[in-house]
């Protein structure tokens, strides 16, 4: 019995599948902490989706799926912002408008162009069968995102926060506003890999939405979070062994009833113990 | 020590948005250290247009505005100017403590990785033991009350540094015991030499706590000393038909005319027929 549950580790591809989704699922943890407490998670969604007709056109034209992703999730962040700035339609049309054309192209794009890009993997991702490249560029956004944090993660967080603050202190908030379109871009882009486009935006809100209840601190909540898609991840992918089921599915569906468990049972801001504080204050 | 004494200088700024909105024109005054200043007048008559320029966050199309002598881009360098947000505007359930909420202050002094030194800290408690929230350091700002919310603010302009401090509606939503407290915590900081200047619509706190006022109305109406521009008629201007004004009933120990109530939010300014403030009531009538 017990060996039998050490089996995934024997397969080359399995240890892959699990090392990369724990990355990935770390970064978008780490990342979805800004997301949360930005108010983006329509955003994350509608960048998920936007890449789509980059990875076709980056495969028609021969060059990596990375950068057209990336270069699609740009534009249709340029395509909201001037929407938004130009016009007086409200920013939950724009967003609407703006991902289902991108993605609506993208399907479009790969009915023309049979290729040998599934719909399959780009929608649900495929990290059993990952190719070494694309292992590659995965783990250079992956460490290109955390050095951004790194660097900048405080900046960042004073700009939710209180923009004003950052001007004073000699930031600038557009400049934050920037860079976290830019890392949830990159970070959408490594995470199609793994659990594909749709689910993607789960792991770029659940953990940081999961850590929220759990804290009060940001710091906590930001290791919490990508703990969270660390952990999820790793056990998805490895649940997803035995359950001869889709890895994506598996590690977004974990992060799913964690959040549910924590909703109920968190020490502070948890169902009960609200319900619990409301009684004693009575 | 600052090689100059603070001052605050806006000259002649006119500012218009990108829609074509022009929320001030031609408006002026300045301010010398040591004095708290409030910056008085309706919603919407450019008072937060005012704060943004001396921020640096518009910029004016004609006018400048000279902070210690300087441009507001060499004064936000020197971490001069301090901002006191609005209740309204800050998310009280964002995950920071009163401790990180201060820290904030310094990070204008911490090199681009904001990380904070030894001197940071020091400053950081400094300023906490000053407002008198040492205690509450470790706790999550929502769960302080309103007034120590504001205590946490003033507690992060001061561990900035900041010479210049820009109030934005410091009393909406604060009793008036708090409100004094406030007041005396103000008052002491002004007495280091500090130009405060306080955004308010709140007409009845003013003349208690405010040695010069400005009156805006899309542009400056009136500035200078409380005793000269706080008056009836210039309040009028100000406020237009936005302001109540009561004449105190028949049954009160005084003449039907003796006193003017006039009353734009929770408390009324009593003021003399002549124009004279008097006083102020608790509550409105």
């Amino acid at each position: 019995m017990g060996e039998e549950l050490l089996v995934p580790f024997l397969y080359d591809y399995m240890r892959r599948a699990m090392a990369i989704s724990a990355l990935v699922g770390a970064v978008a943890g780490l990342l979805s902490c800004y997301v949360v407490l930005k108010g983006w998670s329509l955003m994350g969604d509608a960048l998920s989706h936007a890449i789509v007709p980059g990875v076709v056109l980056a495969w028609l034209v021969g060059i990596p799926f990375a950068i057209g992703a990336f270069a699609a999730g740009m534009l249709a962040a340029l395509a909201m912002a001037g929407l938004r700035d130009r016009t007086p339609i409200r920013e939950d049309a724009v967003i609407g408008v703006v991902f289902t054309s991108f993605f609506g192209l993208g399907l479009f794009l790969m009915s023309i162009f049979p290729s040998n890009i599934r719909l399959r993997t780009i929608i649900f991702g495929n990290v059993l069968g990952i190719a070494d490249e694309d292992i590659v560029q995965m783990a250079i956004i992956a460490v290109v995102v955390l050095a951004a944090l790194a660097l900048r993660g405080r900046d960042l967080m004073l700009s939710l926060f209180d923009p004003t603050q950052l001007v004073v202190a000699g930031g600038s908030p557009a400049r934050m506003r920037i860079l976290l379109l830019v890392l949830l871009a990159a970070t959408a882009v490594a995470g199609l890999q793994a659990v594909g486009a749709i689910l993607v935006i789960g792991m770029l809100v659940t953990p940081g939405a999961t850590a929220y209840l759990l804290t009060d601190r940001f710091g906590r909540m930001a290791g919490l979070a990508a703990g969270i898609g660390a952990v999820t991840g790793l056990l998805g992918a490895y649940g997803s062994y035995f359950l001869d089921g889709s890895t994506g599915g598996s590690i977004v569906a974990l992060q799913a009833a964690l959040f549910v468990v924590v909703l109920v049972f968190a020490p502070k801001h948890g169902i009960l113990a609200t319900r619990r504080a409301a009684r004693v204050a009575a | 020590m600052l090689a100059q004494p603070i001052s605050l200088a806006v000259e002649a700024i006119s500012v218009a948005y990108p829609n074509g909105h022009l929320a001030l024109k031609d408006a002026g005054f300045t301010l010398g250290a040591g004095t708290i200043c409030g910056l008085v007048g309706i919603n919407g008559s450019g008072k937060s247009t005012m704060f943004k320029s001396i921020m640096g966050l518009v910029r004016p199309a004609r006018g400048r505005v000279l902070i210690a002598g300087g441009p507001v881009e060499a004064a936000l360098k020197r971490n001069l100017v301090a901002y006191v947000p609005q209740a309204e505007e800050v998310d009280w359930s964002f995950p920071v403590s009163v401790r990180d909420v201060v820290m904030m202050g310094r990070y204008g002094h911490m090199n681009l990785l904001r990380i904070p030194r030894a001197v940071d800290r020091r400053e950081v408690t400094a300023a906490l033991e000053r407002v008198g929230m040492a205690d509450l350091a470790e706790r999550q700002i929502g769960e302080l009350s309103g007034g120590q919310r504001k205590r946490v603010f003033l507690a992060r302009a001061l561990a900035q540094g900041g010479q210049l401090l820009l109030l934005d509606e410091p009393f909406t939503g604060v009793d008036v015991t708090t409100e004094e407290s406030i007041i005396t915590l103000l008052k002491a900081l002004r007495d280091e030499g500090r130009i405060i200047l306080v955004s308010t619509h709140n007409l009845g706190s003013v003349p208690t706590f405010c040695d010069q006022v400005v009156l805006v109305n899309r542009t400056v109406l009136a500035a200078g000393p409380t005793s000269e521009v706080f008056t009836g008629p210039n309040l009028l201007r100000a406020f237009g038909g936005a302001l109540r004004q009561h004449s105190l009933p028949g049954a009160t120990p005084l003449p039907a005319d003796a006193v003017i109530v006039l009353s734009d939010d929770e408390r009324p300014l009593v003021m003399a027929p002549d124009g004279q403030v008097m006083g102020r009531l608790p509550r409105d009538i």
